[in-house]
């Protein structure tokens, strides 16, 4: 019986009883494992726009990796397009992401726990439910804020003067404030110093409060006390606040007494440097940033409240083996964004996939685009294409800007349309 | 195990084996598909845009790398794809057309 018939073949397995397909492969397999090493195990920690991107895409670089993704809650509020939640053209939902595509399509066990520790020379990393051991780590935990830095505001503080910057119930907070406020009131948003998460989202927010105003509370005004002299997409921001909301929005830059140094959270009061005192019947004070807490549990902080890497692999220059990627890392010239995060997932997804594979990872590409709403039909974007050199990560000449000045309504609406498409491609390519 | 058995083993082995060192060896992370994945935010993993974006999954990599270049030429008007077309090179631009093309 040396030939056998596809008949022969079919009647044979059915024949074969207890001798089942998956038996014969399941022991066959383990024959030829057996030979090789097992497979190593990468465990990300954080479920972000790094974490999970970089999840995905080192499965679909090295299948045979065995991957451990180690997020805190099941679901995962976006901060873009939460803005669109605070004018009232989104909702919660549709902001609102999981884990159970990223597990069923690309075999990454989710691990829904807290990390408490990690020991970088035994490789392991400690949560509530026990160790798990790594050979290689990547640490994706955006960011956490420098409570305090404005006197009197602290985490307790902030539960009734929103930072809406980390999304969620901070997001539903400063709606349900703006939707409280009586018509004439006054917002005061307060963004922070550089460098920070996403430049350009306060004042796609000023936007997307003021769309709300103007059709519910016209007589109401915005106050911005910026700790900044200038801002992201500034001219392209600023011309489309005189065009659609004229006389609603007023810009104190830090050096005009835009620095808030102290909050009154009983009378509701800004304190400037200088003392001048300013009552919000809203207030969103957005605090200074630095890593986020487990980058400093871990140890992968400098005294900038950064994590440094090497920006071709995002290892983490204090500890072998463990990555930092997003808002994190310091990552040269790229923004803090998802976008960013997104990409830098990527590229250390590949720095991990050749590192276990034995071989030299290609250059590394990056890219950033930042899409902001002035208004539901008015968008603006920003982008830049990056690459890595001996001064670290830099745009590429030439890439990049932001959109025209002056253009016409058809172009800032192709704009708007790009954007929310911008944010079903980057949540699909991350999280499922 | 009698010879039938043994036989039939023996093909799940091989069948297994192949299976396994496919996965084994998925091949290298290239600098095109390095490239072409930084368009996935935008355009959806593998150019598959599952939303308003222009999907560029499939298209012939001729006509990719014809119009990436007309955006970096201004040749063809665009809102933000000119401003990236900038960043690549004509090399670049074929290896990034070339993945979507697959």
């Amino acid at each position: 019986m040396n030939k056998l018939t596809r008949r022969d073949f079919i009647k044979l397995s059915g024949s074969l009883g207890a001798y089942s397909v998956w038996g014969g492969l399941v022991s066959s397999l383990s024959a030829c494992t057996s030979k090789e090493k097992p497979a190593a195990h990468v465990v990300i920690i954080g479920g972000g726009f790094g974490g999970a991107t970089c999840a995905k895409y080192l499965h679909r670089f090295a299948p045979n990796v065995s991957i451990t993704l180690i997020e805190r809650d099941k679901q995962f509020v976006t901060c873009p397009f939460s803005n669109m939640v605070l004018g009232g053209l989104r909702d919660m939902a549709s902001i609102t992401h999981d884990y159970k595509k990223l597990a069923s399509n690309y075999a990454i066990n989710i691990v829904h726990d807290a990390v408490v520790a990690i020991d970088p020379v035994a490789k392991t990393v400690t949560t509530g439910g026990g160790s798990i051991q790594y050979d290689r780590l990547v640490v994706s935990p955006g960011i956490d804020f420098m409570w305090d830095a404005v006197e009197g505001y602290n985490e307790v503080a902030s539960k009734t003067v929103p930072h809406a910057w980390k999304a969620g119930s901070q997001t539903l907070l400063l709606r349900q404030q703006l939707m409280a406020m009586n018509d004439g009131g006054t917002v005061i948003i307060a963004p922070p110093k550089n460098p920070f998460r996403c430049p350009p989202g306060p004042y796609e927010r000023v936007s997307m409060m003021a769309h709300y105003l103007k059709h519910h509370k016209p007589k109401s005004k915005i106050l911005i006390l910026d700790a900044k002299d200038k801002f992201s997409k500034q001219s392209l921001f600023m011309q489309g606040w005189d065009a659609v909301y004229p006389g609603m929005i007023e810009w104190v830059k830090g050096s005009s007494g835009g620095i808030v140094s102290r909050i009154d959270v009983k009378t509701n009061e800004l304190v400037n440097e200088v003392g001048d005192r300013f009552k919000g019947d809203v207030i969103n004070l957005i605090p200074p940033q630095k890593a986020g807490a487990l980058a400093h549990i871990a140890g992968l902080t400098d005294q900038t409240g950064w994590c440094p890497v090497n920006q071709r692999t995002f290892e983490s220059k204090i500890h072998k083996d463990v990555h930092v990627i997003g808002d994190a890392s310091m990552a040269g010239k790229m923004p803090k964004s998802g976008f960013a995060a997104n990409s830098q997932g990527k590229v250390c997804a590949a720095a991990i996939a050749a590192s276990l594979g034995g071989y030299d990872m290609p250059d590394p590409s990056y890219v950033n685009t930042c899409y902001s709403l002035v208004a539901p039909d008015y968008g603006i974007s920003v982008a830049a294409v990056y690459k890595v050199t001996d001064k670290g990560i830099v745009k590429v000449e030439g890439s990049g800007g932001v959109s025209p000045m002056d253009a016409d309504a058809t172009f800032r609406k192709q704009e708007a349309v790009y954007g929310a498409g911008w944010y079903a491609s980057i949540t699909s390519d991350a999280f499922s | 195990m009698n010879s039938t058995q043994r036989l039939f083993h023996t093909m799940v082995m091989v069948l297994g084996c192949t299976l396994l060192s496919s996965s084994v060896n998925a091949g290298k992370v290239t600098r095109g598909m390095m490239l072409a994945n930084s368009c996935a935010a935008c355009h959806g993993t593998d150019g598959k845009s599952p939303g308003s974006i222009p999907a560029i999954y499939g298209k012939p990599a001729a006509y990719l790398s014809e119009t990436l270049m007309d955006f970096r030429d201004g040749k063809r008007p665009s809102t933000v794809m000119g401003r990236h077309a900038k960043g690549y090179s004509d090399e670049e631009i074929k290896l990034i057309a070339d993945f979507f093309a697959k």
